[in-house]
């Protein structure tokens, strides 16, 4: 349908002078270059002008300067120069636009995706670059710090350079990795599986992306102006006033990342709702894309706490408000309510799409129906309620009133319920199933274990008790690395290799898929569980120093994480060369049933030919017969007219 | 099911569970424990790691079981057998774990009200932190300080704690309590500790440059002793008492 009417959209774009100045004031890095600074300067110029107008000195105290100007005006002028507002401010300006107009959707060379894209195709795939990319700072921030670990004393780092390692090391993790990663993944998979052209919103699902980049570069660059120290967890009033200018980085990058997340979520939820093929119900939705309603449900709820959190903790740091300051009538523990009433949501936002995926991938690998699917689905939407009900659970020990700790307790533990059905559900699928151990179903039964042992000392640590003994010691560091990384890393890794070929074409090197899960998984057991023994015995966590008597687990834990370290080189090196080299993937090559796998590899620019009709379950294997979908409904039509 | 699966699925349960056993028990994985506190609180710990292995031996079972016995060959190109689901099986897995977690919170709000009951002639002490120092005074030595914890052996302690600056946290692994001091609050602690000796006492929660160096040391000393030293402090302090 493209092909024929290619570029009719061309005359709409500004008149072509010449190639530098079609560079110059085209939309791009090149605009970008410099409409970042302009709209810097335009900042940096109302901030002065109120301070001279308000009698102050006008370039003292540099903290609004660098807010205004550089954390919220650059941005919002590098955004329109690379041309994500092109569109709307056309609209907004009266000049002529173009509802239909495709001409920035699909990629035919590399160059398209750094431009602002709006096939959910090439946004899923610029998400999972720029993700692994934060994932590998990320990783080499966690090196620093064991490499400090090591020994006891101080090796390497003073103690605000160690602080804000783990800081900004556990930040990057969350907002720029294991969230946006799901979301890339739902962006190229959910309109796929919907039997839907695309996202609901295009325009505002390229937008959400180029967010990203700028939240992860300002955590990032903290470090030059001396980087936040105080946990990704920033509470208040450490952070928010006795800590270097890096502070309001984190409080802005958290910003840019959650607004990113949160328009997100509403377009899938749009997507989701409104988009679903004919027949295609929610019972009959594969439970990825449950996975991602449910997901983009507690993001919508729950994000704007976090980014109510980081503004008052901001205003207090800039503005010297006193939100989380008692000498000037603020309450320290309203932080902590208010960042854990996103912040444990969050762990469920981390965790549900890794659910869905691991759903399609145990099904598919096992050549079994899921099993329970109703029960499936219904568990996330208990996640998702009792997911509000627990935030207090992170603060058992914070001196909030000692009764809420009881019925907190009872949530906490209540949630495992929900989270236990779907792992027995998913070891019942595999029950007399046909197992093939490809990479993807080795992360998943990698996963399974994993977050067994996650959830169970989950359920240790939700018990009040037991809580009040290891909270904030290392007990807690394995804890959430097992439910993080043995949990969602494992199920993004599998959510990687399984729908690698549906994205670039090609199919990875199983060989090298294999060696990358047993390095993962060995050196991710060596590095994490001896941490549950430090942290019973008392090592408490976020130190550079420790007492001698941790030295010997501590040199062992060190040396396992630069094993696992290494092990992403594997999977790095199988991504692009199998990419650039691979062998040519077949449209289906798990023979499974979900809409995705029924269109070429990778799949034409508008999914679909024809909307198609959803006839039936997506898990139907084994069932004489049975049908998901029929692919062109009209052709079918027509046979079936023929007389019987 | 065949009976030679079920005999498989119990054996493998019983080396999964064996093996959970041996790493629960043969690492020393807590401190002495040197309150009544930390008694009832091992207590919790042991109950619900005997649970999570009980659970652990199951998963583990099933899973290893699965691998092994229903591993399809590369040709094999069929599909399983259509099992959708089986309502029994999902009310079991929804129930059991039900009544398993009840059980948990009743142990946990038991342990819970026990470890907060007072005795009857409780010490009062009032404690200080601040960036990066910790100190202690007692009202019943005229408000004497001391940048050590002194403790008495069997009788119950109530800490009142406040901060001067930002959040920080009361830790003594070998009695088991951990209670954040919060600026602009009193925060409390309740012990009794029951074993003398002198043990870490470590600030828990992220509190700027020196929080790794925060520490000091709780000393429980023998009733006798202990009321020794608090009439000493009184004394020494009697001069400037009253002031606090």
């Amino acid at each position: 349908m493209t092909a024929t009417t290619a570029n009719p959209h061309d005359v709409h774009h500004a008149p072509v002078r010449g190639p530098w100045r079609r560079h110059l004031l085209g939309p791009g890095f090149i605009r970008a270059l410099w409409m970042a600074p302009l709209m810097g300067g335009v900042g940096f110029g109302i901030v002065v002008l109120c301070r001279w107008g308000g009698g102050w000195h006008p370039l003292l105290l540099s903290e609004p300067l660098i807010l205004v100007a550089g954390l919220v005006a650059a941005p919002v002028g590098f955004l329109g120069g690379i041309g994500a507002f092109d569109y709307w401010t056309r609209y907004a300006i009266g000049s002529p636009t173009q509802p239909e107009d495709h001409s920035g959707h699909g990629a035919q060379s590399w160059k398209d995706y750094f431009r602002v894209n709006t096939d959910h195709k090439v946004i899923g795939v610029q998400y999972l670059v720029t993700t692994v990319f934060f994932f590998l700072a990320g990783g080499l921030l966690a090196l620093l710090v064991r490499a400090e670990l090591a020994k006891p004393g101080i090796q390497y780092f003073g103690p605000q350079t160690y602080n804000s390692l783990f800081s900004v090391h556990a930040s990057l993790m969350i907002f720029l990795f294991i969230i946006p990663a799901f979301a890339g993944l739902a962006n190229f998979v959910v309109p796929l599986m919907l039997g839907a052209g695309d996202m609901a919103f295009p325009r505002l699902n390229a937008l959400s992306f180029w967010l990203l980049p700028i939240a992860g570069l300002m955590m990032l660059s903290s470090f030059i102006v001396g980087a936040f120290a105080g946990g990704w967890t920033g509470y208040a009033p450490l952070n928010s006033t006795h800590q270097p200018i890096g502070a309001i980085f984190f409080n802005q990058g958290v910003q840019w990342a959650g607004a990113s997340s949160i328009m997100t979520a509403l377009n899938f939820l749009v997507t989701i709702i409104t988009m679903r093929a004919p027949g295609m119900t929610f019972w009959r939705m594969p439970l990825l894309v449950w996975a991602n309603f449910t997901t983009s449900l507690l993001v919508v709820i729950a994000t704007p706490f976090i980014a109510g959190s980081q503004f008052f903790s901001m205003f207090d740091h800039v503005m010297h408000t006193a939100f989380f300051t008692p000498v000037g009538g603020g309450y320290p523990l309203g932080y902590q309510h208010i960042f854990w009433f996103y912040s444990h949501p969050a762990v469920y936002i981390m965790m549900l799409p890794g659910f869905g995926i691991m759903s399609e991938v145990i099904s598919v690998f096992s050549r079994k129906p899921i099993f329970g699917y109703r029960l499936m689905a219904l568990s996330l939407m208990a996640i998702v309620v009792l997911g509000f009900s627990v935030w207090a659970h992170h603060m058992f020990t914070s001196g909030m009133s000692s009764w809420l700790r009881v019925p907190m307790m009872i949530t906490t533990l209540l949630i495992a319920i929900p989270t236990g059905i779907k792992i027995f559900s998913w070891l019942a699928t595999m029950w007399e199933g046909k197992l093939h151990f490809k990479t993807p179903m080795l992360f998943a039964l990698g996963f399974l274990s994993m977050f067994v042992i996650g959830g169970l000392s989950g359920v240790m640590l939700g018990a009040v008790p037991i809580d009040i003994h290891v909270t904030d010691t290392y007990f807690v560091v394995a804890h959430i690395h097992y439910v993080l990384f043995g949990g969602s890393v494992f199920t993004i890794f599998a959510g990687i290799y399984y729908w690698f070929p549906k994205m670039t074409g090609r199919m990875y090197d199983e060989r090298l898929g294999k060696l990358h899960f047993w390095l993962t998984f060995v050196g991710f057991n060596l590095t994490f569980f001896p941490m549950h023994i430090l942290g019973t015995e008392g090592m408490i966590r976020r130190v550079a120093d420790y007492p001698a008597r941790f030295a010997g687990l501590n040199m062992f834990i060190s040396l396992a994480s630069f094993g696992l370290g290494a092990s992403v080189l594997v999977f790095l090196y199988n991504m692009i060369t199998s990419w650039r080299f691979g062998e040519i993937a077949p449209a289906n090559p798990w023979r499974a049933m979900t809409l995705e796998w029924q269109v070429t590899s990778p799949p034409p620019i508008f999914n679909f030919d024809e909307i198609p009709q959803v006839v039936g379950s997506p898990y139907e294997y084994g069932v004489p017969g049975a049908q998901h979908a029929i692919l062109a409904p009209s052709k079918a039509r027509e046979m079936e007219e023929v007389p019987v | 099911m065949r009976r030679g699966s079920i005999v498989a699925l119990l054996g493998l349960a019983l080396i999964a569970g064996g093996v959970a056993a041996a790493v629960a028990l043969v690492p020393t994985w807590l401190p002495v424990d040197a309150s009544r506190q930390a008694g009832r609180i091992d207590f919790v710990i042991w109950f619900v790691i005997a649970i999570c292995i009980f659970i652990f031996a199951i998963v583990a079972a099933v899973m290893v079981y699965s691998v092994l016995r229903f591993r399809a060959r590369p040709d094999d190109l069929e599909d399983g057998p259509p099992i959708h689901g089986h309502t029994g099986l999902e009310i079991t897995w929804t129930a059991i774990p039900f009544v398993i977690v009840t059980a948990i919170a009743i142990v946990c709000g038991i342990v819970l009200s026990r470890n907060d009951a007072q005795g009857a002639d409780t010490l009062r002490i009032n404690v200080t932190a601040q960036q990066f120092t910790w100190t202690f005074s007692y009202p019943e030595a005229n408000n004497a300080t001391s940048p050590e914890l002194f403790l008495p052996e069997g009788r119950s302690v109530e800490l009142y704690m406040r901060s001067l600056d930002v959040i920080h946290a009361f830790f003594v692994p070998e009695f088991r309590t951990n209670e954040d001091i919060v600026p602009g609050l009193v925060t409390n602690v309740h012990i009794t500790p029951d074993r003398p000796g002198t043990y870490p006492l470590i600030c828990n929660e992220l509190c700027g440059l020196g929080h790794a160096l925060m520490r000091t040391q709780a000393v429980v000393l023998p009733p006798a002793a202990f009321d020794k030293w608090l009439a000493a402090q009184k004394k020494a302090n009697a001069s400037t008492g009253q002031k606090g």
